[in-house]
């Protein structure tokens, strides 16, 4: 892959779509089968929230350099309607939708650096990253 | 959207994932399996996920309602062929699947239904 990729997210097919291009290009930069498949993972359930909860959206797929290591950035944006508290939308179990809670927090766990940018009324941007190792 | 077959195996129900599983594919096969569980009188239930690349929130909630629909319904389920690197991506997302049984591989799910079954009289 050369250079950045931006995948819309629209409909549940897109997600699927999400998870393998994540796939494709973690395997690229060389991350191991266990960290691919927690990207991929992360990946699945924040595509998931932009579309259930945002409405909507599209995610940004960048390889990132740090010396010697390369990663992997996902950048996550929807123009939904926000989160109005985000420790509590981090919290283990907290769900407003019937799932089970466990998407923003397990993701978080998952990666190496994450970040949720919220405003209700705006829209949610979480960027996650995985380096190789 | 796919739809995940169901195979029928004596009083066994096989299911075996093949494809990427759409968020739509995973409901359709919830209702598909407990249609097919009353319609054969099935008493058990082995849902194969060795080519599954990996299990989210949605698919893992998936797994935990077919056992305990299955169970509603007096057919036992077994998951077979979790991948090692998903099991690890479980416990740290925070699913546990406390209440799902499972064996490595298919021939061990065979195995530990007749067991569960020859128990249960
Ligand atoms: N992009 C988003 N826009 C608005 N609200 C969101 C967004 N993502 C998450 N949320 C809110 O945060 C809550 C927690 O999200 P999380 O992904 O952790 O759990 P869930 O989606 O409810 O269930 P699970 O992901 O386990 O199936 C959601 O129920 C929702 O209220
Ligand atoms: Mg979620």
């Amino acid at each position: 892959m050369s250079g950045e990729r931006e995948v819309v997210i629209a409909g549940s097919a897109d997600v699927v779509g999400v998870r393998q291009l994540v796939r494709s290009v973690a395997v690229e930069i060389g991350l191991s089968l266990v960290d691919q498949t927690k990207i991929v993972t992360a990946a699945s359930e924040l595509a998931r929230n932009a579309l259930v909860y945002g409405g909507g959206g599209d995610v940004r797929i960048e390889i990132v350099t740090n010396g010697p290591r390369r990663g992997l950035k996902l950048i996550f944006t929807d123009e939904g309607p926000g989160i109005p508290d985000i420790e509590q939308a981090l919290t283990d179990g907290w769900t407003t939708g019937g799932g089970m809670g466990l998407g923003l927090g397990g993701s978080r766990r998952l990666v190496d650096e994450f970040d949720l940018v919220s405003e209700p009324g705006k829209g949610t941007t979480v960027t996650v990253t995985k380096w190789s190792r | 959207m796919q739809r995940v077959p169901i195979l029928k195996l004596g009083d066994v129900l096989i299911v075996s994932i093949q494809i990427d599983l759409e968020d739509q594919s995973v409901l359709a096969l919830q209702e598909d399996l407990a249609d097919a569980v009353v319609q054969h009188g099935a008493k058990g239930v082995i849902i194969d996920i060795t080519a599954v690349e990996i299990v989210d929130s949605f698919i893992g909630r998936m797994l935990a309602t077919i056992a305990s629909m299955c169970g509603m319904l007096d057919a036992q389920t077994v998951v077979v062929g979790m991948r090692p690197a998903v099991a690890i991506t479980l416990v740290e997302l925070g699913l546990s699947l406390g209440g799902v049984r499972t064996a490595l591989n298919l021939e061990k799910g065979v195995a530990l239904l007749d067991h569960i079954r020859s128990a249960t009289p």
